[in-house]
Parts: C-alpha cells; structure tokens; sequence
C-alpha cells in the first residue's frame, strides 16, 4: 500500500497527489513514470512522476480525471492509499547542457514537462517555456514552470488567458522571431504533439516527444504499447517514453489510443452508476 | 498370454471434463480432477517397475512408482510427501505439465496401451492436501545469509522455497502486482485456477519467504545494488516474456494483441468480468489467432469463451509438427476452435478508424527439416489469399526479458538476450545466478522449477562455503 500524504486540487478535474514511495522517491529522473493501480479491481495506468523527494520518500503525481481509474484515485484523499504503484519506469530523459531549449507542454501534458524543464535548467540550459490548455481554468503549474524556466509563454484556444491559440502557434512565433532552439521538447496530448513536430521540422531542430500510448504492464512484456517510430516498431514503455517526435507516426498513436474507447465509456457509466447509489 | 500380463490394463482412467458447450461460456476449469475412486484404479495399473523408466522423463526426478504405490495404500500424505521432496508445486505441474512428453513417455505401459497417468495422481494428491490445508515443515535455525530472488515465476519461487527450507533469508522480487510469473499472468484460469498459484504461493510465504511486489529489478534497484543492500547472493528467474511480432505491414492496426496482452488482460487483470474488474478487452467475430503452442491455444480458447463466433488458428506448418500439448489441441477442438494449416499472414488490412479487419495470407510447403527437426515451411509463390479477421492473437513467441541484462554490467549474454550460466545456474558474476526461462529461452514450468532446484543448491554451496 502507498498512502497518500498530500492532497491539491489543481483545476476542476485536475487533482495532484504526494505518494509515500521511498524506493522510488529514490531512484526517479526525469522523464519516468509510474505504473498505479487504485484498487483491487482496478486497471493498471501509468502517471508521469512530475516530483519527488528523496529525504521525504515521497512522489508526487498530477493526473486529468478521464476516466474509471483516474477518478477512482481522484476520490482517494490525504490518508487514504493507494494499493499498488510501481516504478520508476522507462528511460530517463537524456539531460544535459544543448544551449538554449525550448519546453512545450499542452494540457495535462505540463505535469510532465515540469520535471524535464526543471532538470534542463539545472544542467544550465535557457530553457523557454510555452505551456497551454483549451481554457484558462485549465491551466496549471504556471508558477513553477515559470521558476525553472528563462521565459513563459502561455497560450489558451479561447484565448481566456495569455495567447489564443495553440502551443504551437506560440512556438512558431518564437522562432519566427529568431529563437535559435538546439532541441524542442513536446509533451501532451498527441495532436498536440503532432502539431509542434510539423512546426519544427521545417527548421531541422530536433524535437522530442513523450508519447502516451495506452499500457498494461509498462515493464515491456505486453506490446499494447507499440508505436512506430522510424518505421519500426517501439515499446513505448522500455524504449521510450520519449522518441524522436519526427520520426513517430502520430496518426497510429491516436488511432490506437482510442479503441477502447467505448469500453470505457461502459465502464465509468457503470462506475457512476454504483457510485451514486453509496 | 501370460497370467500377469492379462491383468495388465490397457486404458487409463479416464478423467472428467466440463462439456464443451457448457465449458466456452465459463472461465472454470475443464479437466475435473479424478474422485478417490478414480485415483485408485489409476494407481492400480502401474507395474511397479524395478528399474522406473518413467523417473527419467521428469526434470525434477520424482520417485514415480512410490508415491503411486502409496496412493494405492491410500496413504495420501505420504504420497504428497513424497513428490514434495522433489516438485514444490505439484498441484501446478500435475495440470500443466507436458506429461506426454516427459514421464508418461517413458512409462512401461505406454508400449502395450495407455501409459500411466503419472499427472492426473500427482494432481489428485496435490489437490487432497490443499483441501486440508498445507503441512508446514520445521525451518532450521536462521543461516544469517540473505538471497535476492527476482521474478515470482516457477523458477523464482522454487528457489525460494528450496532456500528459506535451509534457513537462509529469502526476498522474492516480482514487477507485476501479483507472484507467480506465466502461472498468474499467462496459463488461464481454466486450465490453471488462480486459486491453486495463490495457494502454492501462500505456502511459500509461510516458509518464511518475503515477496515484494511491484518491484521491477533494474529500476527499482540494480543487481549491484542488491549485493551492495545486504543481500549475499541473487537468483535471476525473469522468464522470457518479451512479445514477438511478425514484422509484417499493418500489424500495429487496432484489435491486434500480441498473446501476452491477451492473455494479461484476461488473467491477471481479469478482464473476463469487465466491467466489474476495470480493464476491459475486445473480442470480435473473427479472431484468428496466429501459431500453434501452448499460448496459441490459451489465446484461441480465451476468445471464444470471451464471446466470438470464429476462432480460427493459422499456422504456418501442419497438424503433426503442432508444439501444443495434445490434450490441449483435443479440448480446442472439442470447443470449436477452428485450424488453418500451412498458412502464414503476410500483411494485415484496415478499416477507416485503423482497425484490422482482414488479413492477407501466403500458403506453404513443407520442405526438408530445420535445425529443430521440424520440416522448415516455404512460401509458395503467387499463393496469396484473404482472410476476414477483426481480432487478431499473435502466439509465434516470446523471448527474454531484457531489463536486467541492460542494467547489469558485464553480465555475460548470448546473442539471443538469455543469460549464460554453467550447468548449476552460475552466470559469470560472482554471486548471481540465473534459471528458467531467462536462460533457456521459453521452455516449460517444471524445467524451470528443475534449473530453480539446481541453482538452490548450488547457491546454498555458496553461502556455506562449500563450493
Ligand atoms: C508514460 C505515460 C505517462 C502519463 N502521464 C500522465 C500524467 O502524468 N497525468 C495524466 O493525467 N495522465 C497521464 N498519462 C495518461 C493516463 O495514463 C491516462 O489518462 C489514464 O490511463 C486514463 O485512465 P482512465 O481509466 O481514467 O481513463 P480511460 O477510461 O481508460 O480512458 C479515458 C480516455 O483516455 C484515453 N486513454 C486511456 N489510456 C490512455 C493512456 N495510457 N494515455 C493516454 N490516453 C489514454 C482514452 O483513449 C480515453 O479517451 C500518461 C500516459 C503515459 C503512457
Ligand atoms: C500462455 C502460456 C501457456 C503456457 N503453458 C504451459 C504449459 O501448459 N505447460 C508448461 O510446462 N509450460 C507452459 N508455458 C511455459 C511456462 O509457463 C514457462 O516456461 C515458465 O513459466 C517459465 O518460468 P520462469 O520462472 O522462468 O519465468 P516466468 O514464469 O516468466 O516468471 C518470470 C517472472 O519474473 C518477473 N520479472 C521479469 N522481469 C523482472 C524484473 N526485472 N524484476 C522483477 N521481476 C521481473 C515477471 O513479471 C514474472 O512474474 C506457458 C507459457 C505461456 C505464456
Ligand atoms: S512433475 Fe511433471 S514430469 Fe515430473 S512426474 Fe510430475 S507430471 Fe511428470
Ligand atoms: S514406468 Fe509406468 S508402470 Fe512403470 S513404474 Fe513408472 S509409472 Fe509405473
Ligand atoms: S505496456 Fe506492455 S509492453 Fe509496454
């Protein structure tokens, strides 16, 4: 059992949990995640690892209620705890000094981003940020991406705070403006993803994507994962998360990432069903 | 016609089986188990050979002819005693085994008619004594040595068992949430039920053994860092559970699942009670599930009892070089499984939304033998064909975890990722050793637990200085 310490709500549907996890408060980078599972019945979800503190032994954890498994733990408070996390997961992100980054991160997405712009900066990048999300109310950590970062930019599509628009526009108009990025970080959903990649490919910068394929083990023996990057075939799990954004076909990720989707559908009706009858 | 040989009886004891039609509605076991009566009868056949042909098929060496003659005494826990000395879990091998190929192989009655059924008494045992609740032995005093076991499959877990029976300290570290390996994740609940894995796995908890779940080694810690925690020796039984896939164009389309996803979701999530259990599956009104072993079977029997009207197994070789277990092949087929012999898929179609729905085959021949004995297909040119399929189950192969090779430095490999060991599971690093499938490649349940019983003794040479 991993009990939860702490408790934020961050936006409506956007809750961050402090973990007690000390074997993997220990051992996390930037980059990893985690695999969580709320309850007996429960499925098996990864959530990116955005903090940790070592002295503490705890992880922290930002997550979107989407579905079952993200509200089950969204329902979970300060006492309460969760029965199995797993990790640290995945490759770390490769951190070191390229020149002048720019960290891209759309929606829920920015939980992810936060630890990689944090640890860009740390190993003495200028680290740009743009973060966005379809409304203002939506958006979060602006106040520490803005601590680990040289610039902010922020962006909403309906314009409620910030640009109107999407990330990558903000993008565009950076370097439009003459930004010289050594590399690109993109973290999101995946047409966002998708977008910021067709920004940046016309300029050469290399751009790296965190992709979120759907997962069952995350240790690499399921293959529900599997993206192709580069024309081959990639477990998104061992062999990334994060892969060479030019060289991954989006349109598979999405494709793939939605066919459980009415099964999903069924099972949080379900859920609220029985929920609301307690 | 000798006297003696008039008695011999040439048909084994048949043993119950749920009815087809009632059976691919359910995830319960098939195979019933013999009733005492059953058992005696079966018991009653065997000869008693003097020289025990039969022990020689069993990697772990069991003394077949006395634990039969004590069934036939009807002295039931002697008899499980005594396949205990040899086989930790034998509730799980008397179901899983490939008897056929190994000790009922070599039966002395298999020449005449049925060969004893050495599996089904060792399960009658094993099942008589779970019932009424596991004899702990006595542990000897505590060795002050730790051992470092990871992975909780059948190899792991019999060195755990072998090691904490010698008072030395055992942790087990397995990455899923739940022990047991291929028996927890893989074999189904109708052939194997998760109860008797838990059961076994109590057993060894009661041992004393600590099982760590959630714990994948390599991330969670290195194997360094196990021996730099205390820990005085470390066994690597991660099995070999990397999917493999055919390389061809398409096979990344929705509705294909390697087995292994398959089978997770079934079995170790449970998604046969979805959406009571949270993770869901998606069986369509095709399946074809490609390859022909034990997984191959597994899979093609899942789907149908998940609700498809068509489940066929394409294969790219014939009947005859068929690796399941025949047992396995009959009970698919009494099911309904359907077989597509001599044919191998070459690119998988479509739809709009980028989910499969037909794939193109190739047909084959059978040309001169391999380097496995088996007759090596080939493509037969201008053969191509389609096939409709909405789900497809790839089944042609797993093979070793990696993580652990990557995160060891210098720990010698072969070019195919298993992990080098001399005949008593030693790899080249001192203090670690490895067995099952990680050093076999995919193989079976009891020779894991065999390489498991080598290596805990070899370990126990170790820690006591007498290697
Ligand atoms: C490496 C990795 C890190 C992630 N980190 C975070 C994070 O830090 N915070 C966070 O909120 N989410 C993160 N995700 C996504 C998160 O895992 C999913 O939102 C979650 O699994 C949804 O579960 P559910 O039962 O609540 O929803 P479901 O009912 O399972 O799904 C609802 C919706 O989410 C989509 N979905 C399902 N599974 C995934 C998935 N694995 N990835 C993306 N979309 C999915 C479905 O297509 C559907 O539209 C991450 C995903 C990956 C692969
Ligand atoms: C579907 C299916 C059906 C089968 N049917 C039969 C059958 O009928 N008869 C038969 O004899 N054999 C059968 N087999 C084969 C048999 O199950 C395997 O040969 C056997 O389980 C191998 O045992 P093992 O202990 O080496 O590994 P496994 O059983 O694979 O166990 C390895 C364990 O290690 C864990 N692990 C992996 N990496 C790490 C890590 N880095 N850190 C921590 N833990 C880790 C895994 O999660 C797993 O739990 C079948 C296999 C499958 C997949
Ligand atoms: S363990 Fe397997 S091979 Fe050995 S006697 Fe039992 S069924 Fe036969
Ligand atoms: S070979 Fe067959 S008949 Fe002979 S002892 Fe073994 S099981 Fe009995
Ligand atoms: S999630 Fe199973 S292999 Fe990646």
């Amino acid at each position: 059992m991993y009990p939860i310490v702490e408790k934020r709500v961050l936006a409506s549907n956007i809750k961050s949990v402090k973990v007690l996890a000390p074997e993997i408060a220990e051992k996390a980078q930037a980059g990893q995640f985690v695999i969580v599972r709320v309850d007996e019945k429960g499925e098996r979800i990864p959530l990116t690892l955005v903090d940790w503190n070592r002295s503490e032994g705890t992880i922290s954890l930002i997550f979107l209620e989407v579905g079952v498994s993200t509200r089950k733990l969204g329902k979970l408070e300060r006492g309460e705890a969760i029965l199995d996390v797993a990790g640290p997961l995945g490759c770390p992100s490769e951190i070191r000094n390229y020149g002048t980054v720019c960290v891209v991160g759309g929606g829920v997405g920015i939980a992810a981003a936060y630890p990689i712009a944090r640890a860009l900066k740390e190993s003495g990048n200028k680290v740009i940020s743009i973060i966005g999300a379809r409304t203002a109310g939506l958006l979060i950590l602006e106040e520490e991406m803005g601590k680990v970062s040289d610039e902010l930019y922020i962006s909403t599509d309906d314009g409620t705070k910030g640009y109107k628009g999407f990330v990558s526009d903000v993008l565009k108009m950076l370097i439009l403006k003459g930004y010289n990025f050594n590399l690109v970080y993109a973290i999101g959903p995946a047409v966002m993803m998708r977008a910021v990649a067709e920004t940046t490919r016309p300029y050469k910068i290399k751009t790296i994507a965190s992709l979120n394929s759907i997962m069952v083990d995350g240790m690499g023996m399921c293959g529900a994962c599997r993206v192709t990057v580069g024309g081959k075939t990639k477990f998104a799990c061992v062999d990334g998360p994060e892969f060479d954004a030019h060289q991954v076909d989006f349109g598979e990720l999405i494709k793939r990432q939605m066919f459980f989707l009415p099964e999903e559908k069924l099972a949080l009706e379900k859920w609220e069903s029985r929920e609301c009858c307690k | 016609m000798s006297a003696a040989e008039r008695k011999i009886q040439k048909k084994s004891v048949s043993m119950p089986k749920q009815n087809p039609e009632v059976r691919i509605r359910n995830f319960n076991e098939v195979a019933l188990g013999y009733n005492e009566e059953q058992a005696l009868a079966e018991a009653e056949r065997c000869l008693q050979c003097k020289n025990a042909p039969c022990i020689k098929g069993c990697p772990v060496e069991i003394d077949i002819p006395v634990f039969i003659k004590l069934i036939r005494e009807r002295n039931f826990e002697a008899a499980i005693k005594k396949i205990k000395e040899k086989n930790s879990l034998p509730a799980i091998c008397g179901r899983v085994c490939p008897q056929e190929e190994q000790c009922q192989k070599y039966c002395t009655l298999g020449k005449v008619g049925d060969p004893v059924s050495i599996g089904r008494l060792e399960r009658f045992v094993a099942d008589w004594e779970r019932e009424r609740g596991f004899n702990i032995p006595e542990i000897p005093a505590s060795t002050g040595k730790a051992v470092a076991v990871i992975g909780s499959g059948p190899a792991g877990l019999t060195v755990a068992a072998d090691l904490a029976k010698l008072g030395h300290k055992v942790v087990v570290f397995e990455a899923l949430h739940l022990p047991g390996g291929v028996l927890m994740y893989g074999i189904p609940e109708f052939r194997l039920p998760k109860v008797i894995v838990q059961a076994e796995v109590d057993y060894i908890r009661k041992l004393g053994v600590e099982i760590r779940l959630n714990h994948l080694i390599g991330r969670t810690y290195t194997i360094p860092e196990l021996l730099k925690r205390g820990f005085n020796a470390v066994f690597i039984g991660t099995g070999a559970g990397l999917p493999q896939f055919l390389n061809v164009p398409g096979e990344n389309l929705s509705g294909i699942y390697s087995a292994n996803e398959f089978l997770i979701r079934v079995n170790l999530m449970k998604a046969y009670m979805f959406p009571e259990y949270d993770t869901p599956i998606k069986v369509g009104r095709r399946v074809a599930v490609i390859g022909a072993g034990n997984v191959a079977m597994d899979a093609a029997r899942s789907a149908l009892r998940l609700g498809a009207e068509q489940v066929y197994i394409v294969y790219r070789r014939s009947r005859e070089e068929m690796p399941a277990r025949k047992e396995e092949i009959e009970n698919a087929e009494e099911e309904g499984v359907q077989f597509c012999f001599l044919a191998a898929p070459v690119r998988f179609i479509g739809d709009d939304r980028g989910w499969v729905k037909q794939m193109e085959c190739i047909r084959m021949e059978l040309g001169p033998p391999d380097e496995s004995g088996r007759r090596r297909p080939m493509p037969v040119k201008d053969s191509g064909f389609i096939v409709d399929a909405d789900t497809v189950i790839i089944a042609i192969g797993r093979t070793p975890n990696p993580i652990i090779q990557c995160t060891t430095e210098g720990l010698a490999v072969t070019q195919w990722g298993t992990i080098v060991t001399d005949e008593n599971g030693k790899t080249n690093i001192e203090g670690v050793y490895a067995g099952g499938d990680i050093v076999t490649g995919e193989a079976t349940v009891i020779s894991a637990m065999g390489a498991g019983k080598r290596a805990a003794r070899a370990i126990h040479e170790y820690l006591t200085g007498k290697a």
